[in-house]
């Protein structure tokens, strides 16, 4: 089990990214809502905010930071190639459809 | 065996854990990096329909990003909660980890039923699937437009929403269960029947509220075949699960939300 004395991890550190969740969660409704880029560059920057806050709940709240290296890395390794093998198969085909203008 | 392990210290007696970690979190990692693929695939399908549907219509109003971001806030305090409720099990302190778990349970049930008004909202200006307009016979407005000019958007968006809606129910079921036990099941009762009555019969969570039926049905087997008091593991377990439909929203917010913002 996690043991949160083990790690030197503090409750204010919960707070720190609680609050770090929120601000960012604010900087994508502004940016959303004062539409600053043009929609590819948007969806790019919403992205990676995103992938940070994500891996700000994966490593802090659910403690993968403490984890053992070989459960880590099999996790992150696992679930990202997937999503890269999907992004292959998904968006090239897309392009697709848009360019032959099929509906 | 490796639970063994870890809580006696027995090394050499047992075989060490391969990842360091009791089994049963073990398990709901893998879980949740299968689960992970359900919603990756979903949002690959919402993202593919973007792409080749032109013009994407961008229907949600300042009303709707509040709404939307007052929810994401509500998920991102739950997790707070959730993690203090370990820090409280792990001192042994049952009244805290209770205290701690029925917080998380509020922010929950708050984000569904904003989530349920929202959904409701946008059902009544005329964003519907098929299915939705036998139940509540159509309606004219500009979201009624956007379901026959693109209806890849109210498809997705519906089917995204409510993958993402029955996972947070069941997040507050599974919490519920652990801190509460037994004592959970008339709450979960009374709540499905309250809304199966109350609930008019032409709005979507009529049904809907059938989840609650069938946690309550599968509730109440796990607890008579194991009636076990749940331990620091199992709230921490439970807290992995609830984190993930908290990072899973974390992608459908900006991605479906945000990137469909109607400026004015």
């Amino acid at each position: 089990m996690h043991d949160a004395s083990a790690h030197g991890d503090t409750k204010g550190q919960y707070f720190w990214v609680w609050g770090s969740l929120l601000v960012l969660t604010a900087i994508e409704v502004v940016l959303g809502y004062k539409q600053i880029f043009e929609p590819v560059r948007m969806v790019e920057v919403l992205l990676i905010l995103s992938v940070i806050k994500s891996a700000l709940i994966i490593g802090y709240f659910m403690h993968l930071k403490y984890e053992k290296a070989i459960m880590r890395w099999l996790l992150v390794i696992s679930v990202t190639g997937c999503f890269i093998i999907m992004y292959f198969f998904f968006f090239p085909d897309a392009d697709r459809v848009l360019r032959l203008g099929v509906k | 065996m490796s639970d063994a392990a870890m809580q006696h210290g027995l090394s050499g007696e047992f075989e060490a854990p391969l990842f360091g970690a009791y089994s049963k979190k073990v398990g709901m990692w893998l879980f949740l990096a299968s689960d992970s693929l359900t919603f990756g695939a979903l949002l690959f399908a919402f993202s593919y329909n973007r792409i080749y549907t032109v013009p994407w219509p961008t229907p949600f109003h300042v009303a709707s990003i509040t709404n939307a971001t007052i929810m994401t806030a509500c998920l991102l305090s739950s997790s707070l909660t959730m993690v203090m409720g370990v820090f409280a099990a792990q001192r042994h302190d049952r009244t805290w980890t209770r205290y701690w778990l029925l917080a998380t349970m509020i922010f929950g049930t708050a984000f569904i039923v904003l989530h349920g008004m929202e959904w409701s909202k946008l059902i009544d200006e005329g964003l519907t699937i098929p299915w939705f307009r036998t139940l509540t016979g159509g309606s004219s407005g500009e979201l009624a437009d956007v379901s026959k000019a693109v209806p890849q958007f109210p498809a997705t968006f519906f089917g995204l929403t409510a993958m993402h809606m029955l996972h947070v129910t069941i997040g507050v079921i599974y919490l519920g269960v652990v801190a509460f036990r037994k004592w959970f099941l008339p709450v979960i009762g009374v709540l499905w029947l309250a809304g199966f009555l109350l609930i008019p019969s032409n709005n979507v969570f009529h049904y809907g509220i059938h989840a609650l039926l069938i946690g309550l049905i599968v509730s109440s087997i796990i607890l008579f075949l194991k009636p076990k008091d749940y331990d620091a593991q199992d709230v921490e377990v439970a807290g992995l699960y609830w984190h993930f439909v908290d990072l899973v929203w974390m992608f459908i917010f900006p991605l479906v939300y945000l990137m469909s913002t109607k400026i004015l």
